[in-house]
Order: C-alpha cells, then sequence, then structure tokens
C-alpha cells in the first residue's frame, strides 16, 4: 500500500520533470484551486469559453482562403502537397460511400449509413490526430476509419453482417462503430481518464451527431470531462438531421453554446471547410494534450444522403435545403481553392481519381468476397472464459445441426 | 483468521485488489471520504489516493459509461451503485455496453469490470432502497452475477470478481453488512472455490433449498428449525447467478428428489423460474415433487412496515419445504 502511494509520487514527480504535469489527477475543481486556469464554479463569467466567433470559415464556399487572425497559425505548417492529400482523402471517401451504397443497393451489404457531404468534418479532423491518440466513433464515421488505417473489407463486413466488429480497435486506436447514440461520449471520457491516471499526453477523441446532444449520456460525459478536466475532444458533426428530425427539435441555442454551461470551452466551425475543421480540432488536441481539459466542437455540416440507404428523406426534407447544401460542398470548395492556387493540375486529378477507382474496386471485391460465418462462430467469446450455460447450448445446437447428417432410420418416416 | 463484519470484509477484499494491482481503480457517489453509505470503502481514498478512489458525479450511467472507456484504456474499474433501485439509470451502458464489447469486438476488448450492488430489503428504507434486480442481469449475456452471503465469501469474491477479465455484477446483501464472520486474509484466491461455484452449506437428504445472498442465513435457520421436526434439508448457497452452477444443484435434487427455491426478488421471470425450469429438464424422473418457489411477491417493493410479509422468512420457507414433501401447508387442498 505504502509502495503504491509512493509510486504515485514519483509518477507524479517524473511528469512534472518531463514538463506536462496534468492535474493531479481527478481532483475538486471547485474547492481546491488546484487549476488557476480552469473554470469552476464562480468563475464562469469571467472566462471565455467560445472562441472562433459565430462560425469558424478559413475557406469561403467560393473557395477563397479567409485570413483569421487567432486560427491562421494552426494550418500554416499545410503546404500545397498537404492541400492536395486533403482533397485525395475527401474524394476516397466520398467514393467510399458511393460504392457502398451500391453495394447495399445490390445485395451485398445489408445497410450503409451514408456520409455524403460530411467528408470535411471527418477528415479534416480525423487527419489532425497522432496515431496514439484514441478515437471513439458513431456508426457514420467510415471516412474517419479509412484515415486511421481499416481495411476496406474490416470497414464493410459490420454492415454485411458477417461480423460484430469490423477492425481491432485496439490497432488502430479507433473503437468500433457505436449504434447506440451517444453512448461513446463517456467511453472517450473514461478512456481520457485513463490517460490522466498514466499520465501520458494522448488526446481522445468522441464523435457524434446533432441529435446526440439531445442524449443523456452526452451531457453526463460532459459533467465528468469538465469535473476531472479530462484529455477529450467532444467533435459534434451538426448534419442537421436525426434521422427525420431537424436539429431544432435537439435544441434551442446553438449546440456550441451548451458545452459552455459545463464550464467546456467550445468552437462553432464551417465543418464543409476542411481547413477550419483542423484549426479548430488541432486547437482541441493541444489543450488536451498540455492538461487544459476537455473541448467541444460543433461542425456545422449536412447529411446530404439519407440517414441510412434505409431511410427516404424526401418524406421529411425539402429539396431546396438540399440545393442550398450543395452549393457549400465540401469537396467542390477545396477544389475551388485548389485550383485558385494552380495545384489542380491533371496530374493531381488523374491521380486522385485513379486512387479512388483502387480503393473502391478493392471495397468491391473484398466485400464480395467475404467468407461467411460459421454456425457454431454464434457461440463464441460471449465471455474471455468459458461459460457453462454457453457451452451447453453450443454443444445442444452442435449435436442438432449434426443430427442433419445422420441417415434416416428405415420406418423413421 | 480474523473476525470480520461482512462491510469490513469487502473493504479488506478491496484493499488487497488495490495493493496487488496498480490498475484497479474504484468509482462510486460519495465513495471517498465518506467511505461509501455503507461506510464499505472507508478508508480506502486516505490510503491510495484520489485517482484511485474516485468520488463521482451523480451519474450511474456516466459512472458505468466512463468505467467502460478506463477497461478500454487497460483498468479494471470497481464501480460501486449506491443502491440498488439507482442502477437503472446505467442500465443502458450496462446491458448495450459493458455486456456486449467482449461478444462486439470478438475478445479483441475487454471489460473487467466489476459493478458493486447493494441490495436487498430489510432495512426499513423508503422506495428504491430495498430492490432485487439480479434477474434483468441475469438474463443478459456477457454478464457475471454473483451474490455473496457470508463474509469470507465477500473477502475472496470480491477479488475475484475483480480479477475477473468478464464483467462482474456484484450483489451484497445490505441487511448483512454488520454480521460478523471468519475470514482468512492469507487465503490464497487460487485454492479459493471459484467464482462460478455453488456451494451446499448445510448437508441434508429430504429436500434441497437453493439460495443466495441475504436469504442463505435464512435458509440454514429454516434447516436447522427442520431438522427438529425430523426433516433434513440441504441447503445450497447458489453464490454465482450467472452462471448456475446446475451440476450441484442437480446432485443434490438428485439426492433428496425435492426442491425448494427462495429469493427476495419477485417471482415470475425470477431466478426461481429458471432454476425450476432447468432442474425439471435435467432431473424430471429424480423429482418425487414439483420445484416450489418462496418468493417476494409481484408488487413494487412495499413500505417498509410491510416489507416483512414481502420477504420470503424462516416460516415461509418452512411452508414450502412442507409444500415440496407433501407434508400439511398453508396451501394444502387448494387446487393448481
Amino acid at each position: 500500500m505504502a509502495g503504491l502511494r509512493q509510486d504515485h509520487k514519483s509518477r507524479q514527480r517524473r511528469r512534472k520533470r518531463a514538463g506536462r504535469l496534468r492535474s493531479p489527477v481527478l481532483t475538486d475543481q471547485a474547492g481546491k484551486g488546484v487549476h488557476k486556469h480552469t473554470p469552476g464554479p464562480g468563475h464562469s463569467a469571467q472566462i471565455p469559453l467560445r472562441t472562433g466567433g459565430d462560425l469558424l470559415q478559413l475557406v469561403s464556399p467560393e473557395g477563397e482562403r479567409i485570413s483569421h487572425p487567432e486560427f491562421d497559425v494552426w494550418v500554416k505548417d499545410i503546404g500545397d502537397e498537404h492541400l492536395c492529400s486533403l482533397y485525395e482523402d475527401m474524394t476516397v471517401i466520398r467514393r467510399i460511400d458511393a460504392e457502398a451504397t451500391a453495394l447495399q443497393r445490390q445485395g451485398e451489404l445489408a445497410l450503409w449509413p451514408p456520409l455524403l457531404g460530411q467528408e470535411a468534418a471527418q477528415i479534416g479532423s480525423s487527419r489532425s490526430l497522432r496515431d496514439d491518440d484514441f478515437v471513439f466513433p458513431s456508426y457514420r464515421e467510415s471516412g474517419v476509419a479509412y484515415v486511421r488505417g481499416a481495411h476496406l473489407s474490416e470497414i464493410a463486413r459490420v454492415w454485411r453482417g458477417n461480423a460484430s466488429y469490423g477492425w481491432d480497435p485496439l490497432r488502430i486506436n479507433l473503437a468500433t462503430p457505436q449504434i447506440i447514440i451517444g453512448s461513446q461520449s463517456l467511453h472517450a471520457t473514461g478512456y481520457a481518464m485513463g490517460v490522466q491516471l498514466d499520465g501520458a499526453n494522448t488526446a481522445v477523441l468522441a464523435y457524434f451527431g446533432d441529435g446526440a446532444t439531445s442524449e443523456g449520456d452526452v451531457n453526463e460525459a460532459m459533467v465528468f470531462a469538465a469535473s476531472y478536466q479530462a484529455p477529450v475532444v467532444f467533435f459534434c458533426q451538426n448534419n442537421h438531421w436525426a434521422i427525420s428530425e431537424p436539429v431544432r427539435v435537439q435544441s434551442h441555442v446553438q449546440l456550441a453554446d451548451r458545452p459552455t454551461g459545463f464550464g467546456i470551452p467550445s468552437m462553432r466551425v464551417d465543418g464543409n471547410d476542411v481547413l477550419a475543421v483542423m484549426a479548430a480540432t488541432r486547437v482541441a488536441l493541444d489543450r488536451a494534450r498540455k492538461g487544459g481539459g476537455p473541448t467541444f466542437i460543433e461542425a456545422v455540416t449536412y447529411r446530404m444522403g439519407p440517414h441510412t440507404t434505409a431511410d427516404d428523406p424526401t418524406r421529411y426534407r425539402d429539396p431546396i435545403e438540399l440545393e442550398d447544401w450543395a452549393a457549400k460542398d465540401p469537396i467542390l470548395r477545396l477544389r475551388k481553392l485548389l485550383e485558385a492556387k494552380g495545384l489542380l493540375t491533371e496530374d493531381v486529378e488523374a491521380r486522385v481519381k485513379s486512387k479512388a477507382d483502387a480503393v473502391a474496386a478493392e471495397l468491391r471485391a473484398s466485400c464480395i468476397e467475404m467468407p461467411d460465418p460459421q454456425p457454431l462462430d454464434v457461440f463464441n467469446h460471449v465471455y474471455s472464459t468459458p461459460n457453462s450455460w454457453i457451452e451447453r447450448q453450443k454443444e445442444h445446437y452442435s449435436r442438432y445441426l449434426n443430427s442433419f447428417n445422420q441417415p434416416v432410420e428405415e420406418g423413421a418416416l | 483468521m480474523s473476525k470480520l463484519t461482512f462491510a469490513r470484509a469487502i473493504n479488506a477484499g478491496l484493499r488487497k485488489s488495490l495493493e496487488n494491482d496498480p490498475k484497479v481503480v474504484l468509482m462510486g457517489e460519495d465513495i471517498g471520504s465518506l467511505g461509501g453509505v455503507f461506510r464499505v470503502t472507508d478508508g480506502l481514498q486516505k490510503d491510495f489516493g484520489n485517482h484511485r478512489v474516485i468520488d463521482s458525479p451523480l451519474a450511474e450511467s456516466g459512472i458505468i459509461g466512463t468505467a467502460v472507456g478506463l477497461a478500454y484504456r487497460g483498468y479494471r474499474p470497481v464501480c460501486e451503485i449506491q443502491f440498488d433501485g439507482f442502477i437503472y439509470p446505467a442500465f443502458d451502458q450496462i446491458v448495450s455496453q459493458v455486456a456486449k464489447m467482449h461478444y462486439r469486438t470478438q475478445g479483441r476488448v475487454k471489460m473487467p469490470i466489476t459493478i458493486r450492488v447493494p441490495f436487498g430489503g430489510g432495512i426499513g428504507s423508503p422506495e428504491h432502497h430495498s430492490e432485487s434486480p439480479e434477474a434483468y442481469f441475469t438474463h443478459t449475456s456477457g454478464l457475471r452475477v454473483v451474490a455473496v452471503s457470508n463474509p469470507e465469501d465477500a473477502y475472496t469474491m470480491i477479488q475475484q470478481a475483480i480479477a475477473s477479465d468478464d464483467p462482474v455484477l456484484y450483489f451484497e446483501p445490505k441487511r448483512r453488512y454488520h454480521d460478523k464472520g471468519d475470514v482468512d486474509e492469507s487465503l490464497d484466491l487460487s485454492s479459493a472455490l471459484p467464482l462460478d461455484k455453488a456451494a451446499v452449506v448445510s448437508a441434508g437428504s429430504d429436500v434441497t433449498l437453493v439460495a443466495y445472498g441475504p436469504l442463505v442465513k435464512t435458509a440454514k435457520d429454516a434447516a436447522m428449525a427442520a431438522a427438529d421436526d425430523g426433516i433434513s434439508v440441504e441447503v445450497i448457497d447458489l453464490r454465482s447467478l450467472a452462471p448456475v452452477d446446475y451440476p450441484v444443484v442437480e446432485a443434490s435434487v438428485r439426492k433428496t428428489g425435492r426442491l425448494v427455491i427462495t429469493h427476495e426478488a419477485g417471482q415470475s421471470g425470477g431466478l426461481g423460474a429458471e432454476i425450476a425450469a432447468s432442474i425439471t429438464e435435467r432431473c424430471f424422473h429424480y423429482l418425487e415433487s414439483a420445484p416450489v418457489r418462496i418468493t417476494g411477491f409481484d408488487v413494487p417493493y412495499p413500505y417498509s412496515k410491510l416489507e416483512m410479509h414481502h420477504l420470503p422468512d424462516l416460516d415461509r420457507i418452512l411452508d414450502g419445504v412442507d409444500r415440496a414433501l407433501g407434508r400439511r401447508n398453508s396451501l394444502s387442498g387448494l387446487e393448481g
């Protein structure tokens, strides 16, 4: 016991030496005054928690670079090649999305949740992460999975119904797609508390949508994250629709105004502007790594497709709204910027197209060639150690299946 | 061997786990400086620091949901749910996440989370403080569910639960917290009865009486009282509610031919129903009479002046024993 306390003390000393002392982990923010710079009751009025203005934009819908005194510095390292690679990733994930939608229509996938329109939000945020950061996605972040290094077959197989997970979460530091709305925000916060306990400078990022902000779990996650100043980024893609419910059903104020009530700094960014998304995400990740606690980002974007391939948005959505947002298309906008900079050469276009074609072909092939699971796999991995109930059911079902291979006795029918 | 109360025995087990594994962290409401409303975590924050014994915000879903994230990071969280009736806000995280993560990731991500739940009645509390919600969780695959009945088991089983790579719901009979018993704190866990095994705590030959948690003591008292009437009752402490150790129950029923099951939880869809059905399937030709369930009523947990009617006691259990034996009992002459 004494040894453990000793360990804790020496760890704190190590961290002090390393110059990245986070909060002496999980302390009471209100009473002890440990954190001079973090909000607590009695401080909230003095601290400007919303930054970046009403809508942070670094590239206009017309493709013009807009200078921003505070945020330019966060993307100043992004040169021509980097910009082209962002364009490539956004184009590739749009192609993945189109191919997967087609595969669903052809009966090769059971379901697909399209990301069409959210390419800048997903690429801008995920390309800001380090490999050792950990990400907790919802179910729509297939673009993030691509960036984190998931194989295309791994992205497809959950939606084909061949497996309950796609990629190994611990291989690419990306949790499996979360279907329960907002649930993962708590997992991200808990993981971030673990990062604090470890004294690491890893950051954690949770993706969720506008609908999730109504869930208790997201609100509880903000309470925990603020109380413990956990190094977590809440990345909310406000795509304006939770299946058929517009965002105004979820909130009477801008979503970015909600976290400030929890004492969490927030930014509202143009989610179709990949540079603005990167700048905001980098600010948030940097704050997390430096012990500055959680940040909330509202990326204002638009779900241009249906909720899933099982949905029919024509029943609830005005087509004019879709036209308006098509004019703000994230890929189109980046193309215009690249054109203006003279970067959209035939060479680049050909390279990006060939990459997208190759990825789509691989997705299709790996999906169609995927082996079916075996019947008795249904019993595997419920527990980490044998469970007598399941072993018995497995044995009985195995006998049942084998009974079809037994010769029928004469007269039995 | 030391004499410890039930609560101190759990405390000693938690202390041992905190000492042995730096990845063990405790989370819950009021578990820090207060030591929990039942003082089960008394002194642990002082000795291990507020980074390992964490006072959580008042949000049960948040406690379990952040525990999932901590488990993802390699920790072994031990969560206290303050009272049985407060667990429902966390139900989604327990059922949808904790229970399914191992299956979802096909073993890549383990959820070694222990959820401690003081449960059961008999302490004269207001609403929501006396419930027995175990069947919700035994019905959920992916969870291990245990209920402890004595300080010795409480001490070893909390350590086994924490060491388990599977999530464990650990039900503590709150009306027994002050009961004292011998606890061998030097016991090597590897020599202890495994977490998923039942124990015959009182040998007998006429009828098998299955109990768990708070009613094990009542069942043992009933067996002693029955002995005065010349009836030999074998009492089984189930210990593990999911999975149930059927071989132990089967062996006993094959010997006695009669089965009584008792729990505080309501009857419909309860553990007694599952055990009665399973034992009937497995030992039909050994049974001399229909299995009998002596349980709480299918009513919301009643206000405290009525709870002693709701809770199975020694006399109701003996009435059930008489029914199993075909002796005169309160339902004699009643059809169906």
